[in-house]
């Protein structure tokens, strides 16, 4: 008999399933350890704690905007005047690059019409997202006396976006209508946003 | 390495610690001894110049981030506190920011020393690879430094730039928002966006600094390619890197400096824009927001093209685009000067990302677009079709038959072949 260990006498079997095991273990762990390291770099509990914001809107005048910030992001808020909204109502779907509300509080595929981006029953009321669709930029248009673009809505400085009195896409880069944040009337002149 | 180290140590200590670490013999060997060919013209200093630059940023970098607070309430001021409390604060400061732009500079005509001269051609395409990688780094860590003022163009441009991603929602719905909002650490850019990307602008140019390593191994590897295109083939081709490319290196340094320091001391924000003296306001978008005149002539890409995700695709895409180019050229012959008609196509293309550059800082209406769309064209057609179909039909100029007969005649290089 010798006394060296050859490869007959070694438990090749016994070998693997460590192998495996501690290979499978440590490749499982390494695998599920990365979701940690990208996940912290997601909006962290503080961020999503200021996901709302209440206005009070019974300063407002027909024709006057204001701009809120909700979510680091500034809202655009305009009490639209009668021109405005049959401005808006005007226009076919048809000649709307983007034909759909981008409005949260209705179904994704709701149209783009001018009813499907104001407020629920409160058609002067527009409140959205004032970031452009494009690369983000704040489009010109709220202060009195400021750039509103060929359809008297909002100019993006940027690229060039326009958009129209219901905040929709009408020339440019942009892709997109203006968002629609998920908001409500909670009185007659207050909204809650988010 | 490829060349064998002729290494002598002259002490017993130097012999001693030689053959415990061999720091002194790899010196000795890569750049001191190297040999190098004897033909090498200015364009070949870029290489020192660049290694230089890295290093200035990161000195001072290191320096600026002991005065620097990385959150949206002080970094602005911090930033003006080291202009003006911090000693010599406004020197380290403006040789940083300048030290960006030379440094961008240099790499510009190092990198078109290589398309002219077809530097990326076997053996050296994964030199050129590394080369193209390095570059992709600077711009990100350029972008990520500038984002550090939290002025009005530093915030605007994170949210223009990072806003490129959300693109993405074209392709898959959602996609876009959800990769930007990670990238923000928020919904919009914010004080978690600016902590990363300053710590991420701390580590990147190490990362560059080991990418530098691996493309001055892979250059010595080869050797240095030389403006005649030919390989090293007689003794009297090359000459020992010390003192003949130290010092010419070396010159070429200074008078780099010069100008360096003509833009530190006299012009320091002439390469900047005023408006990133404005401290950042996330209501209010400037009225027309350019880059770094660095980026300028991606931007004119990214714009000159109407529609969104094609118009990244194709800013992403002009810089990809050089990782293939050693597959693209089908020239046999490296160096441009024996190419009559690529030659042309070569000086068209600079001429072209000069005025795309130009057309970057111009507002984005009328005959600006109608040119930038054509200067766009062409960039890629200078890679897509000129590269391979010039290559294939042109008929290159004669070759010297040496490097030593470039230089120095038909008739030495006799000579030298005869006692070779
Ligand atoms: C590849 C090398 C580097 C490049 C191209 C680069 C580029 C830049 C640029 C363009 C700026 C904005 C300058 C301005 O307008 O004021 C900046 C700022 C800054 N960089 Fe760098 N940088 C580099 C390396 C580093 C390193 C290694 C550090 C070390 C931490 C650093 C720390 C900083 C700090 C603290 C600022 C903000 C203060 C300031 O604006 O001057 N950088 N960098
Ligand atoms: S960001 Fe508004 S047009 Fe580009």
């Amino acid at each position: 008999m010798s006394t060296s260990i050859t490869e007959d006498d070694e438990d090749v079997s016994r070998r693997d399933v460590i192998l495996i095991t501690a290979g499978g273990f440590a490749g499982v762990l390494g695998v599920a350890s990365i979701w940690p390291l990208l996940d912290q770099m997601n909006p962290d509990s503080s961020a999503q704690a200021l996901a709302t914001t209440e206005v009070d809107l019974s300063h407002m005048e027909r024709g006057q905007a204001i701009t809120v910030m909700w979510r680091g992001k500034p809202i655009f808020i305009r009490y639209r005047t009668d021109d405005e909204v049959a401005a808006g109502k005007d226009v076919p779907l048809s000649e709307l690059p983007d034909k759909v509300a981008r409005n949260a509080n209705l179904p994704d595929d709701a149209p783009a019409t001018d009813e499907n981006r104001a407020a629920e029953g409160k058609e002067p009321w527009l409140v959205m997202i004032g970031i452009c669709t494009h690369l983000g930029c704040i489009p010109d248009g709220q202060a009195p006396g400021s750039n509103k673009g060929e359809f008297g809505g909002w100019f993006c400085p940027c690229h060039g976006s326009q958009y129209d009195t219901a905040g929709r896409i009408r020339k440019g880069p942009a892709p997109e209508n203006m968002a629609i944040p998920p908001y409500a009337f909670t009185g007659d002149t207050k909204i809650k946003i988010g | 390495m490829a060349h064998q180290s002729t290494y002598q140590p002259s002490s017993k200590l130097g012999a001693w610690f030689d053959e415990r670490l061999p720091i002194p013999r790899m010196v000795h060997g890569q750049f001191i001894d190297f040999p190098t060919p004897r033909n090498l013209n200015y364009w070949w200093t870029f290489g020192g110049i660049l290694v230089f630059c890295l290093a200035v940023q990161i000195v001072t970098g290191i320096v600026l981030a002991m005065h620097y607070v990385a959150s949206p309430d002080h970094a602005f001021n911090s930033v003006e506190a080291i202009m003006r409390d911090v000693n010599w604060g406004w020197f380290l400061r403006y040789t940083h920011a300048v030290g960006a732009s030379m440094f961008f500079i240099a790499v510009y005509i190092h990198a078109f020393r290589g398309l002219y001269y077809g530097s990326y051609k076997a053996p050296r395409e994964v030199l050129w690879m590394l080369g193209v990688l390095i570059l992709l780094l600077m711009i990100t860590t350029a972008f990520m430094g500038y984002s550090l003022v939290w002025g009005q163009m530093s915030f605007w441009a994170v949210t223009v730039i990072t806003n490129l991603f959300s693109s993405l929602d074209m392709l898959v719905p959602g996609l876009g928002t959800t990769l930007v909002q990670w990238i923000w650490g928020g919904y919009a850019v914010g004080g978690p966006t600016l902590n990363r990307l300053f710590a991420l602008h701390y580590l990147l140019p190490f990362v560059i600094a080991g990418v530098v390593l691996l493309h001055i191994w892979a250059l010595h590897i080869p050797g240095n390619g030389n403006p005649a295109g030919i390989d090293v083939r007689l003794k009297s081709d090359s000459l020992p890197f010390h003192p003949y490319y130290t010092i010419k290196d070396g010159f070429a340094l200074v008078v780099f400096l010069l100008l360096f320091a003509g833009f530190v001391f006299y012009a320091p924000n002439y390469l900047g824009h005023p408006d990133n003296y404005v401290p950042a306001n996330p209501l209010q978008t400037p009225p027309h927001i350019v880059p770094e005149w660095y980026f300028l002539p991606f931007y004119a890409i990214l714009r000159a093209i109407p529609n969104k995700l094609i118009g990244v695709a194709a800013l992403f895409g002009a810089i990809a685009i050089l990782f293939f180019v050693p597959w693209l050229d089908r020239s046999k012959v490296r160096s441009t000067t024996y190419r009559p008609v690529f030659k042309w196509f070569f000086w068209l293309f600079v001429a072209d990302c000069l005025m795309l550059g130009y057309l970057g800082s111009q507002m984005p209406e009328g005959i600006y677009v109608l040119l930038s769309r054509l200067g766009a064209i062409y960039y890629f057609a200078f890679f897509l079709v000129v590269m391979p179909v010039v290559g294939m039909f042109e008929k290159p100029k004669q070759l010297p038959g040496s490097i030593t007969e470039a230089v120095l005649g038909k008739e030495a290089a006799a000579k030298a072949e005869a006692s070779a």
